[in-house]
């Protein structure tokens, strides 16, 4: 018997239909079509389904759609806005910091967290957070420029 | 006439020579001419009227995947090397 | 060589990091060096790109696999009546549903299979051969009913014990995977079954002289294990028939026309049958380049009569697609004491896994392809083990290898108390030097690595003492790599929109950024910007034969084949403007997105003004190539490496990396820094934390990102790297493939690394602290 639930999503209210058994990946990616959120493990291990809930930066793999009641939910969708890309983005873009791109959502979604709660990190302090976002196409050398770059560039 | 090197496995047919000449404008009649001196040596490379699938032809440098039909000059230098894949 | 010149801008010069050196003497080109924005770089930064799993087509089934839980089994019987009756469950399958195979061997583009292998492989037929071996499938309403499903299909099977080694495999005794299986020796088969699927001899002047020529002679034996691609995305595909006969895949592949090829021999229908669009892929790296998933969901499709999508788990990507090869290699290298290599003889047994092909022969091909050396032996032995099957992985075969010989040349440069580098140079390979296995060296820029970081400021920069106070001891490391790269086949359609930008149109599907490397080298040819050029990557049914994205060959031949087809647009182009000018073709330059007459500059017209005006010259203008280029280039590496060790812990910390390589021309230099930068992140899980653990009983134990480590960001420091141009003198714009060679050298840099901090030879891999600790004599 599905749940009914009602959300924010990127700003906007949302409701949606789900098994209690489906994770809130589940439920972006198959009843809500928002597709950026990526499976890699399905176990927490890589970060690709990164988004962020009610402030705090979660797996999505790990949380139930019926948690998420009530919740503002932030995915890689809602990072660009008017017609423009989040400097995050653009930076990402700049500095070539994606090769085949599956982890790059899930990056985006950990730097905006990060840059929420550290404006200015240090390059310790941005690999220290982004540890469990895995990606095994960059060596993460430009992911961790274009993060630190965009924080140097004001947001 | 084209200097092939005869790979280490098949020196028991050619008496030990590692590396002979030989006419052929095409690799495929490089092998026949071989065949005529060395009996038994075409059968080890082809399979029918094709290399086998797991020796690959170097000629002056570069794998061909024209195989038997790659074309020779007087001074190529051929090897017969195990084909490889990238990833 | 000279630094190249160019406004770094602010945020980069933080973090230097990065530079080029080339031989060229002046800046010849508007866009190629450039680094431009990636075409497909929007969708892919706000999750509108649609790879393999973000298709759903209506009335979509879900397909699951059932997989051997037993390393090496007979199958008894398989009785899928249960799960036939569950409601939900349209279709199950096994491999009486697929056409019985011949041993054929396919030339299905870069790789060659084995179809009978290959379709045993997918779904197994009278045996399993490793844990996880794929058994039945069902596709049903729902992922949890075809889960439900898949635990009530039945098998009844004989456990048979497993051989887990190269070492077990050759045993004469040892049990068979495949009992009719001998040992192939250049084209003659063995006379009894084997585990030893082939033997290969590379042999080179008399090795025994050249030993006793030698003063100094080192004999080490090496043992690796088996480690896996790592992609983040699971393999997927969604397959759906039509009532035409027609079959679709949508899917992530490194090969649209590779999995077309597989299918239509596994199915056995036409080509034209069967219509393969390939989504953006989610890393590959060699892995995604065989069929697993494919003809199953295509089978259960069929049987269904609606499209099923299937998509691995990860535990099942670790279980049941290739990792590449364990290894045992035993090497023997002399040199004299003027720092000649002499002579060296190896042993070469690389892990197949289920089925033959290991990438042995590649193995022993570029483990001394570096250096000259008079006198060579190596012998290679393809070896069955009850493992999934070995897949191509960034230049398969090479690492296993090198991590030996660069381990072996320097302990004995430590002996010969010579400098690893000036080693190096002193026996480095050049032009016109042939390769330890025969083929002449064209140009190439082994040499130049070696000037390059031997140059750079990491080399001589002063290690922190290794009697540091935190504890932990220090150490450098060098080490080089070689890959010869590939060409093969590609195909490019350049159209001229009426606004002047082209539509380019090929078939490579693009792991790391050679959209954008296409465009560029089109976008060079016509005179016009990076951002004028509109790269697609199309299916098998709207381009032209194309072959895998693999083998560091997609902006070399996909791009030769760009470069060719803005040729063609480029004479038609002069042609129209000549035709509205009233001149001569011939008599016309085009520069700067301008038509100039040679004799009187006065004539001209803009590119984008023809291309406004085709209708009235006769037509569209489209450009066409298909190329399989010769000229391909090698590609060479040397690597620098800083570590230190904890000696109560065994842990490894990479401090400081340099990775050098000649690139030929760098067409983007970003995105050839990133596959320089990913190769070693590549080589650094493999030299430290990757492997697969086995029980016992055949079991895979860490099938799962937490046990199976790879390296996160914590775990390296910036990789600094140097281009090195040496063009290849075989393409329009001199490139070489870059992609492979850059996971070759990192085992054996830490390697050597280590024991410059620790003062013990590591021989195993990978060199986790646990293997550190027992080396060092602290675990008895």
């Amino acid at each position: 018997m599905k749940t009914h639930v009602q959300a924010r999503i990127n700003g906007e209210e949302v409701e949606f239909l789900c098994e209690p058994s489906q994770s809130l990946l589940e439920v972006l990616r198959d009843v809500l079509g928002l597709t950026g959120a990526k499976e890699g493990c399905n176990n927490g291990n890589c970060g690709a389904c990164n988004v962020i809930l009610d402030g705090r930066l979660v797996n999505s793999c790990l949380v139930l759609g019926v948690e998420t009641q009530g919740s503002e939910i932030a995915t890689v969708e809602g990072m660009a806005a008017d017609g423009r890309l989040h400097p995050l983005q653009q930076r990402f873009l700049e500095e070539a910091a994606l090769q085949c791109g599956i982890c790059t959502p899930g990056f985006l979604v950990s730097a905006r967290a990060l840059l929420d709660v550290h404006p200015h990190p240090t390059e310790q302090q941005a690999r220290q957070w982004l540890a469990g976002n895995l990606c095994r196409c960059t060596g993460y050398d430009k992911i961790v420029r274009a993060v630190i770059g965009t924080a140097d560039g004001g947001r | 006439m084209a200097s092939v090197h005869i790979p280490s496995l098949l020196q028991d047919l050619t008496g030990g020579a590692d590396e002979v000449t030989a006419p052929g404008a095409t690799v495929g009649e490089l092998i026949e001419a071989l065949e005529e001196r060395f009996p038994g040596l075409r059968d080890r490379l082809c399979d029918g009227r094709r290399l086998r699938p797991a020796v690959a032809v170097w000629v002056d440098g570069e794998p061909s995947r024209e195989g038997l039909l790659q074309a020779l000059t007087d001074h190529s230098d051929v090897h017969f090397l195990p084909a490889i894949s990238g990833g | 060589m000279r630094e190249s010149d160019g406004v770094i801008p602010a945020h980069r010069a933080r973090f230097p990091g990065s530079k080029t050196v080339t031989d060229t003497k002046t800046r010849k080109y508007q866009v190629i060096g450039t680094r431009p924005i990636r075409h497909d770089g929007v969708d892919k930064v706000t999750g509108r790109a649609r790879y393999g799993a973000d298709i759903h087509l209506p009335g979509t089934l879900y397909g699951k696999v059932l997989r051997s839980p037993h390393a090496h089994a007979r199958i008894r019987s398989i009785d899928t009546s249960k799960a036939e009756a569950l409601p939900g469950v349209k279709a199950v399958a096994t491999a009486k549903d697929q056409p019985a195979l011949a041993d054929k061997i396919a030339d299905l583009g870069e790789a060659v299979m084995n179809l009978r292998d290959l379709a045993t492989n997918v779904l197994a037929v009278g045996k399993v051969l490793y844990h996880g071996h794929a058994v039945a499938a069902v596709a049903a309403t729902s992922l949890e009913i075809a889960e439900e499903a898949i635990a009530l299909i039945e098998v009844d099977y004989e456990v048979l014990p497993p051989v887990l080694s190269v070492e077990a495999a050759m045993q004469p005794d040892a049990p068979l995977l495949h009992p009719t299986l001998t040992t192939r020796s250049l084209g003659q088969q063995s006379e009894t079954p084997s585990n030893i699927a082939s033997h290969s001899k590379i042999k080179k002047g008399d090795v025994d002289a050249g030993f006793s020529q030698s003063a100094v002679i080192v004999e080490r034996e090496f043992k690796t294990s088996p480690v896996h691609q790592g992609y983040i995305e699971p393999h997927t595909v969604t397959a759906q028939w039509s009532e035409d006969g027609s079959l679709t895949l949508w899917l992530s592949t490194q090969g649209a026309f590779s999995v077309r090829d597989q299918i239509a021999e596994l199915l056995k229908i036409p080509v034209s049958q069967i219509r393969v669009v390939p989504l953006e892929i989610g890393g590959g790296f060699g892995g995604k380049i065989q069929v697993y998933l494919e003809p199953v969901a295509a089978v259960l499709a069929k049987k269904a009569g609606r499209p099923v999508k299937m998509t691995m788990t990860r535990a099942e990507v670790f279980m049941g697609t290739g990792p590449t090869s364990g290894s045992t290699i035993r090497l023997k290298m002399g040199a004299s004491q003027d720092g000649r290599l002499m002579a060296a003889q190896a042993y070469l047994a690389y892990e197949a896994g289920a089925y033959p092909g290991s990438p042995v022969g590649a193995g022993s091909m570029c483990m001394l392809a570096p250096y000259n050396i008079e006198n060579v032996q190596i012998d290679a032995y393809d070896v069955v083990v009850n493992k999934p099957k070995a897949a191509a992985y960034r230049a398969p075969g090479a690492t296993n290898a090198a991590f030996a010989s660069e381990s072996v040349i320097d302990e004995i440069c430590e002996r010969l108390e010579m400098d690893p580098l000036e080693f190096r140079l002193k026996n480095g390979a050049k032009e016109g030097d042939r390769r330890a296995d025969g083929p002449v060296f064209p140009r190439i820029g082994y040499l130049e690595t070696l000037e390059a970081a031997k140059a750079h400021p990491h080399y001589s920069a002063p290690l922190t003492r290794s009697d540091d106070s935190d504890g932990r001891k220090y150490g450098r490391g060098v080490a080089s790599g070689f890959w010869m790269n590939y060409g093969g086949q590609s195909t490019a359609y350049a159209s001229v929109n009426s606004d002047g930008t082209i539509n380019l149109v090929e078939g490579s599907t693009d792991i790391g950024g050679t959209r954008a490397s296409s465009a560029m080298q089109c976008a060079e040819t016509l005179g016009l910007a990076s951002e004028d050029v509109k790269p697609v990557v199309a299916d098998t049914g709207s381009i032209g034969y194309t072959e895998v994205t693999g083998g560091s060959r997609t902006t070399f031949a996909t791009g030769w084949a760009c470069f060719e087809a803005a040729q063609d647009v480029k004479r038609q182009m002069t042609e129209r403007a000549a035709r509205l000018l009233k001149i001569s073709p011939d008599d016309l330059d085009l520069a700067g997105g301008v038509f100039t007459s040679k004799k009187d500059s006065e004539k001209s017209i803009g590119f984008k003004e023809v291309a406004a005006r085709l209708g009235e010259t006769g037509g569209p203008v489209v450009g066409r190539a298909t190329v399989q280029p010769k000229g391909v280039g090698v590609a060479f590496a040397t690597h620098v490496v800083d570590v230190a060790v904890d000696p109560e812990t065994g842990k490894t910390d990479i401090l400081r990396y340099t990775a050098v390589q000649d690139v030929g021309r760098a067409i983007h230099p970003s995105y050839v820094e990133g596959q320089m930068q990913g190769g070693v992140a590549q080589g650094v899980g493999w030299a430290l934390n990757e492997e697969y653990y086995y029980d016992d009983g055949g079991r895979l134990l860490n099938a799962s990102f937490l046990d199976y480590r790879m390296p996160t960001c914590l775990d390296l420091p910036m990789i600094d790297t140097v281009i090195v141009e040496v063009p290849n003198p075989g393409h329009p714009f001199g490139v070489r493939g870059v992609g492979e060679v850059p996971i070759v050298p990192p085992p054996a840099a830490i390697a050597n690394a280590i024991y410059h901090a620790i003062g013990t030879r590591m021989n195993v891999l990978p060199m986790s602290p646990r293997e550190v600790l027992e080396a060092t004599g602290q675990l008895d």
